[in-house]
């Protein structure tokens, strides 16, 4: 090989580098940092509950246990019967409609699904110390919630199973406005 | 006299609608003589004239003493200590509520990072990057961990868009006009460059499963905060952001990881990411059932409402501001759109009679804000001032009649109506609705409150 030819080579070669690294750049992969976690490490983070119930624990919890909890950590912003205050919402008592002048949206007439109860208790409330409450107490509470909205009778017992039976007036209140634009 | 003459004609001659409304090109015209009125007034305070300030001015004290020396991270001039957010705060918890963006006391585009908009729902968490980690898991090949570090060595990529809380502008609901300043009811939002990883790079590296169609988000603050996005829009620009502005996230601003979900409502803009679950559906969080779903009249809500529809405002003049004097003045304010670029901005002098075309403040971006600037002669007499944006699908920001008619008054959310500044003959801004849709009910309740 001629030392001209060489130099060509050479040339080609980096072209052909720098070329690499462009299309690399462009499709933008990642280094692949990631660590793979087990199902174990991932249970002790996975706290989403769906709507069939996936996600509940194992624990149970009824009416009377609930409204102890409920006077104690609750009452302050969510008023007495879960009516409300300037702090905390209404969850229970609507008087007013949905379609009403001043409607009045609670667990019992706008709440889709009842385990959204359970997944936002045990996740977020009470907000002075959030993810303080056992499932057993969560059941509890949304048994005491459920209850109040006339939505379940005062002896029946909150669990993974008969939570997501709970039948919620409000279960086809709600257009899926994303789905529809989507299938136009 | 003469002078009068003179902007007479010039105000006829570039007059492009009704009331004074001159041509947009008209500061950027080469050379152009504009007679008496070229002095653009200001709609705020003016400085005083008085022959002490006259002095001070051309010999100041500040030029006599050697400065202060250098600062390691710089503030605003304490002249500028008015320029803040107004937060609106959970009597009980005060972590629980927003901040506004003072928009009405602001310029550009940009937001600087300590104006950017807050809306928390239980505080700002105070988090250890080293001690925070992102889980990707669930309908994946893969389930993955990674560590901010992990995350700062990926390939990066910048986009400057707004953030806007579904929420913003609720008081427009009202059956009265708000009062507040412009940016206090309108800036929950904010527009920002944003710095991190495309989000469709991490979900090739977990690799997702045929069924995935849904992520649902979480965020590591004491609301665990957790929303579901179509997987669609993951894949499609979404990305993790690590950097607001060129540097890293304040903490109010979800530090050290913000999920941006350009053009969708705020609150899936995810702050504080640490998880993102793979799914086939949505998980029905609080968030998108209970709260951010928009009530109509026929009793059913809207839900999934994601991408903002397109909103303007004039910025200055507006409520609070007083025109000091019939005079030149510049109409500025902000426009956006949650489905792509702003079009074109059309502003009405006359209660919206006529309408002419605002100048837009290049480059415009796609789902940012977009200024807008037109110059008006004000005459001294009362009138009502209009914005309207259209943005690149075409869509017309409508009128508050107009919305409430579709929508009725209980959807809380999305609220994108025209805005009206009154103007009365002492050049004193307020805010009014049309005429038509003035209610007057004492017994209105007010949801003028900031945070749901």
């Amino acid at each position: 090989m001629t030392k001209k030819k060489m130099k060509r080579q050479i040339l080609i070669s980096v072209l052909i580098a720098v070329g690499t690294n462009l299309v690399l750049a462009v499709e933008t992969k990642g280094p692949g940092l990631g660590h793979v976690v087990s199902p174990g490490e991932i249970a002790t983070w996975d706290i989403s509950v769906f709507p069939n119930g996936e996600g509940l624990p194992k624990g149970e919890g009824n009416v009377k246990d609930g409204e102890e909890l409920y006077k104690g950590k609750c009452i302050a912003c969510h008023g007495e019967n879960g009516l409300g205050t300037a702090s905390g919402d209404q969850l229970a008592g609507a008087q007013m409609g949905l379609t009403s002048e001043y409607p009045e949206k609670t667990i019992g007439s706008y709440w889709p699904y009842a385990t959204t109860v359970f997944d936002m208790v045990r996740r977020s409330m009470p907000m002075t110390a959030p993810g303080s409450l056992t499932d057993n107490e969560t059941y509890a509470v949304i048994a005491y919630l459920l209850y109040l909205n006339n939505l379940i009778d005062e002896d029946e017992v909150m669990d993974a199973s008969t939570l997501p039976k709970v039948k919620m007036p409000n279960k086809d209140g709600f257009i899926n406005v994303y789905e529809k634009e989507k299938n136009k | 006299m003469i002078k009068d003459r003179i902007n007479d004609q010039c105000i006829e001659e570039n007059q492009v609608a009704g009331n004074g409304l001159l041509d947009r090109r008209l500061f950027l015209k080469k050379g152009l003589q504009f007679g008496a009125i070229s002095t653009l007034a200001s709609s705020t305070a003016l400085a005083s004239t008085n022959s002490e300030t006259k002095t001070a001015a051309a010999d100041p004290p500040w030029m006599h003493v050697p400065g202060k020396p250098f600062s390691v991270y710089g503030n605003p001039s304490e002249f500028e200590d008015d320029v803040v957010r107004f937060p609106t705060q959970n009597e009980m918890l005060s972590g629980n509520g927003v901040s506004w963006t003072p928009l009405h006391l602001m310029e550009g585009t940009i937001t600087p990072n300590g104006l950017h908009y807050e809306r928390h729902h239980n505080g700002v968490p105070q988090i250890d990057p080293k001690k925070h980690r992102l889980l990707i898991h669930g309908l994946v090949k893969k389930d993955l961990i990674f560590s901010i570090d992990d995350l700062l060595r990926y390939p990066m990529q910048s986009k400057i868009c707004f953030i806007e809380c579904g929420g913003n502008s609720n008081a427009g609901w009202n059956k009265q006009p708000s009062q507040s300043e412009a940016g206090y009811f309108n800036g929950m939002a904010s527009c920002s460059e944003w710095t991190g990883v495309p989000l469709s790079v991490l979900l090739e590296e977990v690799g997702l499963r045929k069924k995935a169609k849904w992520l649902v988000a979480e965020g590591a603050d004491a609301f665990a905060m957790q929303m579901s996005i179509p997987i669609e829009k993951a894949l499609d620009d979404a990305f993790l952001a690590l950097y607001q502005n060129g540097e890293r996230i304040r903490p109010e601003n979800g530090y050290p990881l913000r999920l941006i979900v350009p053009g969708w409502e705020g609150v899936l803009n995810v702050k504080w990411l640490r998880r993102l679950k793979i799914t086939n559906r949505p998980i029905m969080a609080r968030n998108e059932t209970s709260r951010y779903t928009e009530l109509q009249p026929s009793g059913k809500a809207r839900m999934f409402t994601f991408p903002m529809e397109a909103k303007s405002l004039i910025t200055s003049p507006s409520a609070h501001m007083v025109l000091k004097e019939p005079s030149l003045y510049q109409i500025t304010g902000l426009a956006w759109s949650g489905r792509g670029k702003i079009s074109k901005v059309e502003v009405s002098a006359d209660a919206g009679e006529t309408w002419a075309e605002a100048e837009l403040q290049e480059p415009v971006l796609d789902r940012s804000f977009t200024r807008f600037r037109l110059p008006w002669h004000w005459n001294g007499k009362p009138t009502v001032l209009k914005s309207r944006a259209i943005d690149e699908t075409g869509y017309v920001q409508p009128e508050r009649t107009e919305l409430v008619k579709q929508r009725g008054r209980h959807g809380f959310f999305h609220y994108n109506a025209i805005t009206n500044w009154h103007v009365d003959s002492d050049g004193f801004v307020s805010h009014v609705y049309d005429k038509k849709e003035n209610e007057t009910t004492d017994s209105d309740i007010s949801i003028d409150s900031g945070w749901d």
